[in-house]
């Protein structure tokens, strides 16, 4: 089992669901970063999604869009956020994803970056705009740095295609649970449990749903179905106003009341 | 013929997919439908009749006397794009592609524009065929060619200006993308540069080598020959994969492409992945993309159609860049001898052929692809020629 698993795993047996923020590293300036990701593993999510800003986020919503822009401005490159995250990488106790564009990776060079993305304390990588089809590219370097390449599923594709994203993906599997893009959300739409249900079917590997999960409520009602959840656009857009009680009550949502 | 160039979405090395995994299956429809359309019949019936009465194909290829005259070198032939509807050789891969759509039973249509006149054909064929339209261009487009706004909004369509980072028509992409990503059910985007994934780059090359076919046996007809140069602006591709298609594999013919200086993709860009598909792209050491200033909306773009990028890597196209300065002198030129004035888009390729027309002899012909006609640009032109 894999370090990103088995930290999945782990929150669920404690009777808990995974909670995995997403943050846009450098959005206030890479100084944040350190801080940021210290209090977010401080309140007890199980691991950390590390965006990296890109000059075309083509999967990204608008909250998401506009904190890379802001974060670019600062002149955050993928390699500052790696220098950055292995500066501190020893105070860093929970795994780390990170999401970025192909173009970033293919300029890094795809070796070194695995070999950096590990050492910067990055046990998966999500990567949108790469498709299953062409994940050969570089899922042997990632394989050999032992970060796992997590694939998006959409509950929209075929059951066929559904299955197959499912059985390739490693971590855990990021069930998209709305027709396209990031960004937070008030309604969903569909049979979403028996979805979940039937994705979990494929695979021992626990599912995670995000893309538009923003309120309490929805942490707790997908949780029931799914072994936690991800939350993006809300914990940016709190980040950028400093307001940390809307991202502890969303983490909180994730846990076992105990009365 | 191209056809056997393509195998797999790739042109060699360059084009496939890199799409989140929901746009690809409506990809996936799309290279579907058409797969089985390109050839049949009924369909290219239908298609040629609208390029023949609609567009007003074909467009001639018109021996530019004076110009040859003042060069005094090879044979300047222009195929006459800017005398299509419109005013530009974009209606030709607008009108395949909407009846693509219409056979996939979609009931609105999305495109992107830089300089306006992909918006303003698609916008036309739209309004013909009684379908919504939704056309996205970036903020500082829309003031550049504010004529065109206006000219897509008569024509009943919705343009949205993307006021987003350079507010340019990569920014215009990505927002029709996003469009697509959330509304593919009804809606089909109608891409109007042989760029984006797989098989938007194919869909419009083959649309677009309607010029090819024409300007080849055109030539053949006028001079019992092959022509020995073909000259296209490059920003996209289109109007140059169109230009150079039925060429492609004769090996005498030079196909040489031309880029405005300040966007010179395959002149100083190199391989990476933009908009979903692999080409050469104007990016710095991170992968991220660096800002583009040519004077024509329409080529002021980071990436290249894979197609060009793949016949830049072999060596059988040549691609050359010519400065702002130079494209303005082109415009003034081609207006004063032949009394045709080209778009700033279509003037860097006049710009080119000034230079090597009067370096090959009589003997030689090279036809230029004036993709479109001057008039929207006379305003920026009056404002740059007053400083």
């Amino acid at each position: 089992m894999s370090q990103l698993t088995e930290a999945i795993v782990e929150a669920t047996r404690l009777g808990h669901k995974a909670f995995i923020p997403y943050i846009m590293a450098g959005d206030g300036g890479l100084d944040t970063l350190k801080p940021t990701i210290l209090k977010l593993q401080q309140l007890g999510v199980t691991a950390i999604e590390v965006g990296i800003p890109f000059t075309d986020p083509v999967a990204d919503g608008p909250t998401i869009e506009e904190a890379a822009v802001r974060a670019l401005a600062k002149g955050t490159t993928l390699r500052k956020v790696l220098e950055t995250l292995a500066s501190f990488a020893d105070e860093i106790t929970v795994p780390l994803v990170a999401m970025t564009y192909l173009n970033p990776i293919l300029a890094y060079g795809i070796d070194a970056f695995a070999k950096d993305a590990y050492e910067a304390g990055i046990r998966g990588v999500i990567i949108p705009d790469m498709p299953l089809e062409e994940s050969t590219i570089v899922h042997p370097s990632l394989k050999a740095y032992g970060v796992d390449l997590v694939q998006l599923v959409s509950l929209t594709s075929t059951p066929e295609r559904i299955e197959k994203l499912t059985k390739a993906s490693e971590g855990f599997i990021y069930a998209v649970t709305v027709n396209g893009i990031t960004g937070a959300r008030s309604t969903f739409e569909g049979d979403l449990e028996s979805h979940f249900k039937k994705i979990q079917s494929y695979t021992d590997t626990p599912v995670l749903a995000g893309f538009g999960i923003s309120t309490p409520e929805q942490v707790k009602q997908f949780g029931t179905f799914t072994s936690g959840v991800i939350v993006g656009s809300k914990i940016v857009d709190s980040l950028a106003k400093d307001d940390w009680d809307t991202i502890e009550s969303l983490v909180k949502a994730s846990k076992v009341q105990i009365l | 013929m191209s056809k056997t160039l393509i195998k797999n979405g790739y042109y060699g090395d360059f084009g496939g997919s890199f799409v989140p995994d929901e746009v690809q299956k409506v990809l996936d429809r799309i290279a579907e439908e058409f797969a089985k359309v390109k050839d049949d019949l009924t369909f290219n019936e239908e298609l040629n009749y609208y390029l023949k009465e609609y567009a007003g194909r074909e467009t001639p290829l018109y021996f530019a006397k004076n110009l040859t005259e003042k060069l005094g070198g090879a044979k300047i032939y222009l195929k006459r794009e800017d005398l299509n509807h419109t005013g530009s050789h974009k209606l030709n891969n607008v009108l395949g592609q909407i009846l693509l759509a219409k056979r996939m039973g979609a009931k609105r249509i999305i495109a992107e524009t830089g300089a306006g006149q992909h918006g303003v054909a698609t916008a036309t064929a739209a309004a013909m065929f009684g379908m919504e339209c939704t056309i996205y261009m970036g903020a500082k487009d829309t003031k550049r060619q504010a004529l065109n706004v206006f000219r897509m909004e008569l024509l009943g369509a919705q343009v949205v200006a993307v006021d987003k980072g350079n507010g340019l028509l990569k920014e215009a992409v990505d927002e029709a993308f996003l469009d697509l990503v959330n509304n593919y059910e009804n809606t089909f985007y109608l891409l109007g540069s042989a760029v984006g994934p797989t098989p938007y780059p194919e869909i419009v090359e083959h649309f677009q080598s309607v010029i090819s076919r024409e300007s080849r046996a055109q030539h053949l007809e006028r001079e019992g020959k092959l022509p020995t140069a073909i000259i296209a602006a490059v920003g996209g591709g289109s109007n140059a994969a169109g230009a150079f298609s039925h060429y492609i594999n004769d090996e005498n013919v030079r196909l040489i492409g031309v880029e405005p200086a300040g966007a010179a993709t395959l002149t100083k860009g190199s391989p990476g992945i933009l908009h979903g598909f692999k080409s050469y792209v104007l990016q710095d050491e991170e992968g991220n993309l660096l800002d583009t200033n040519s004077i024509a909306a329409g080529l002021d773009y980071q990436g290249v159609g894979p197609l060009h990028a793949y016949l830049h890597e072999t060596g059988r196209g040549e691609y050359v860049a010519v400065t702002n300065e130079e494209v303005l002198e082109a415009f003034q030129t081609l207006s004063k001898t032949e009394g045709i004035i080209p778009a700033l888009e279509s003037s860097h390729a006049v710009a080119y052929a000034l230079k090597l027309a009067p370096t090959l002899s009589p003997e030689d012909s090279i036809i230029v692809n004036i993709s479109g006609r001057g008039d929207k640009d006379v305003q920026q032109v009056f404002e740059l020629l007053k400083k």
